[in-house]
C-alpha cells in the first residue's frame, strides 16, 4: 500500500499542467497565480507535500478539490451510490450468469454449447466495454425504446427507475466480466470432473446436479473465487467507461472529469480508493478460501 | 503428433495480417483526405455521394461508404488510417513491455537481493487497476502518441516481470543450469545462452495478449479524451466524436467500433493458437 501511495502521489506531480494557473484562468496576472499556488501548498519542496499529504490521509482528509472547490471526500461520498449500484448489480448479475454457463460448457464439453459458450467468451474479451455499450444502447433503448437511454435515478428516488436505468450498463459491463469467468470455471470444472471423489458420487446413485453442486462445484470454487478478484480490476476500468457511455454520476466520471481538469487531489484519492478497494477484495478472496477448502488454513 | 498451425491461429493471423495491409494502404484506399474537413457534407449517413475536388482541381464524385461525421470528414478514410494508429500503439507496446519486462524479469528471478525490492515495486504497480494507472500516466504530459505508448506499457510491465520471473525462477533449478554454472559460465553468459532461450516461447504468446489489450487501452483513452489528440484519426477518437450524435447517426461509432473488436479478436485468436502450439499441456489443462 505505501508503494501505491508513492505511485499515486507522484504521478500526478510530475505533470506539466500547472493547476495553479489552470484554476486561475486565463485572465489572471502571474501575481494571482503565485497566491494560489501558495495558498495550496504546490510551493513547497515534493518530500513536504508527501508528508503532508500523508498526515491528513490518515485523518481521512483528502484535501480540496482543485477543480470543483469542495471537500474531496464531499465529492467522494456524492459519487460513491452509482458506482457501488452499477458494481454489485454487474457483480451479481455476472456470478448468477458465468458460473452456470461455466459448468454447462465442461459438463457437455465438445459439444454445440461447449463451443457457444467459448465463442462467446472470447468475443467478450475483444469488443470493448463501450462499443457493446453503443450496441445495447441502440438496440434496447433507441429501436426497441424498452428502457431510458442514459442517465442515472437515485436509489431514494424510486427503486423502479433505479434499477430499470441501471439494466443497460450491467448488462454491458457484465458481459467482460461473464467472459472471464465462464471461461476460469469451465476449465476448473473440467479439472475435478475426473476426479475419483465425483465418480463415486456417481456411482453411489446421485442425480447429476447434486454431484454438480455439492462435488464438482465445492472443488472447483477456489480459482473461480480468485478469478473473480482479479477481475475486480477490469471492473473497476469498466466502471470508468461505462459510467461515460451511460452518463452516470459516479466515481469512474469523476476520475475522467479530474484527469482532464487536472484536478490532483481528487485524482489522488480516487485511484487510492480504487486501489485500496481493489487490494480488500483480493484479501477477502483469500481468506474465503478457508471456506471452500477446509485444508486451506492461515 | 503437433500440427505446424491451428486454425485459431490461421484465422487470427489473417485477421491481423489484413488489418496491416489496410494500415499501409491507407492513403491508397482512402477516398479522401481523413483531416479534411467539409461543412456541406456534414452528417452523411452511409452510402450517400458527395463531390470532391481531385488533386487536379477536377471535381469527382465519391460514395461515403460510411457516412461522414459532425465536421463532413469521412469516416471511412478516417477508420481506415486509424488502423495505422491502432497497430503502431499495438505493436510497440507489445515489443517495449517484452523487452523491459524481460530484462527486469531475468534480472529479479536470478539475483535474490534484487528480487525483494523489484516486486515489491511491482506489486504495487499491479494494485492501481490498468485502466486508472494509464489513465493518470496520459495526464502527465502533452496527449500524443509517445505519451499514450508510455502510459500503456508501465502498466502492462509488471505483468511480463511476473512471467518471466516465475519461468526463471523454476528453470533456475533445471539440470542444465546447473551444469553450466558448474562449468563456470558467468551469470551474463548463463542468462543469454541457457535462461533467455526458455523464456521466449511464453513470452511470445503473452507479447500477442497485451498487443490486443493495448489496442483496447488507446481506443478506450481516446474515446474518454485523455489519449491521442482528437483531429488524429484513431478509433477511439471517431467513436468520441460520434458520442454526441449517437442517437440519430450511430454510424460514426459502429464502424470503428467493429474494426476494433475485429482486430483485437483477430489478435487475441493468434495468442490463444499459439499458446495452444507452443504449450501443448496448456490445450489438454484449458
Amino acid at each position: 500500500m505505501a508503494v501505491v501511495a508513492i505511485v499515486v502521489f507522484m504521478l500526478l506531480r510530475l505533470t506539466t499542467g500547472d493547476p495553479a494557473a489552470i484554476i486561475a484562468g486565463d485572465n489572471a496576472t502571474s501575481q494571482d497565480v503565485a497566491a494560489i499556488r501558495e495558498k495550496l501548498g504546490l510551493d513547497r519542496p515534493l518530500a513536504e507535500q508527501f508528508v503532508i499529504w500523508l498526515g491528513r490521509l490518515a485523518r481521512g482528509d483528502f484535501g480540496e478539490s482543485f477543480f470543483f472547490k469542495k471537500q474531496v471526500s464531499e465529492l467522494i461520498a456524492e459519487r460513491v451510490e452509482p458506482t457501488l449500484a452499477l458494481a454489485t448489480s454487474t457483480i451479481v448479475l455476472t456470478v448468477l450468469l458465468a458460473v452456470p454457463l461455466g459448468v454447462l460448457a465442461a459438463w457437455r464439453r465438445g459439444t454445440w454449447l461447449d463451443r457457444l459458450v467459448m465463442g462467446f467468451s472470447v468475443l467478450g474479451f475483444s469488443v470493448p466495454v463501450f462499443v457493446i455499450g453503443y450496441l445495447l444502447i441502440y438496440l434496447f433503448a433507441i429501436e426497441l425504446a424498452w428502457v431510458p437511454v442514459q442517465g442515472y435515478q437515485r436509489l431514494r428516488e424510486g427503486l423502479g427507475g433505479f434499477l430499470l436505468r441501471l439494466i443497460l450498463p450491467s448488462v454491458t459491463l457484465a458481459v467482460v466480466f461473464v467472459a472471464l469467468i465462464a471461461r476460469i470455471t469451465r476449465a476448473s470444472v473440467l479439472e475435478v470432473l475426473n476426479a475419483d471423489y465425483v465418480r463415486t458420487a456417481r456411482a453411489k446413485g446421485l442425480a447429476e446436479l447434486p454431484v454438480m453442486l455439492r462435488h464438482v462445484l465445492r472443488n472447483a470454487a477456489v480459482p473461480i473465487v480468485t478469478v473473480i478478484g482479479v477481475g475486480i480490476a477490469v471492473l473497476i476500468g469498466g466502471v470508468v467507461v461505462t459510467e461515460s457511455v451511460y452518463s452516470i454520476p459516479g466515481l469512474g466520471r469523476l476520475t475522467v472529469d479530474a484527469v482532464l481538469a487536472r484536478d490532483y487531489p481528487t485524482v489522488q484519492a480516487v485511484i487510492l480508493l480504487f486501489s485500496v478497494v481493489y487490494v480488500l477484495i483480493n484479501l477477502l478472496v483469500d481468506l474465503s478460501y478457508t471456506f471452500f477448502d477446509p485444508r486451506i488454513r492461515y | 503428433m503437433r500440427r505446424l498451425a491451428n486454425r485459431s491461429t490461421v484465422l487470427g493471423g489473417a485477421i491481423f495480417a489484413l488489418v496491416v495491409v489496410i494500415g499501409l494502404l491507407a492513403p491508397v484506399l482512402a477516398t479522401t483526405d481523413p483531416a479534411q474537413i467539409d461543412p456541406t457534407v456534414r452528417n452523411q449517413r452511409p452510402g450517400a455521394e458527395r463531390t470532391v475536388r481531385a488533386h487536379d482541381g477536377r471535381p469527382r464524385v465519391v460514395k461515403v461508404w460510411m457516412g461522414t461525421d459532425t465536421l463532413g470528414r469521412d469516416v471511412y478514410s478516417r477508420v481506415v488510417y486509424g488502423a495505422r494508429i491502432s497497430l503502431v500503439v499495438g505493436v510497440t507496446v507489445a515489443i517495449a513491455s517484452a523487452v523491459l519486462g524481460l530484462l527486469i524479469g531475468l534480472l529479479a528471478g536470478y539475483l535474490r537481493w534484487l528480487d525483494a525490492i523489484v516486486m515489491r515495486v511491482m506489486d504495487g504497480l499491479m494494485a492501481i487497476p490498468s485502466i486508472l494507472l494509464a489513465i493518470g500516466l496520459v495526464s502527465l504530459s502533452r496527449a500524443g502518441l509517445r505519451s499514450v505508448i508510455l502510459a500503456i506499457v508501465i502498466p502492462e510491465v509488471p505483468r511480463v516481470v511476473r512471467l518471466v520471473r516465475a519461468l526463471v525462477l523454476s528453470l533456475r533449478e533445471e539440470p542444465y543450469v546447473e551444469a553450466a554454472v558448474a562449468l563456470g559460465a558467468r551469470t551474463p553468459a548463463l542468462l543469454a545462452r541457457h535462461v533467455l532461450p526458455n523464456t521466449l516461447a511464453p513470452l511470445v504468446v503473452q507479447s500477442t495478449f497485451v498487443c490486443a489489450s493495448a489496442i483496447l487501452l488507446e481506443a478506450l483513452l481516446s474515446f474518454l479524451g485523455v489519449g491521442i489528440p482528437p483531429e488524429t484519426p484513431t478509433w477511439g477518437n471517431i467513436m468520441a466524436e460520434g458520442r454526441a450524435l449517437f442517437r440519430i447517426f450511430p454510424h460514426n461509432i459502429l464502424f470503428p467500433g467493429v474494426f476494433l473488436a475485429v482486430t483485437v479478436l483477430g489478435v487475441n485468436m493468434l495468442g490463444d493458437g499459439l499458446r495452444d502450439m507452443l504449450d501443448p499441456r496448456v490445450r489438454r489443462r484449458l
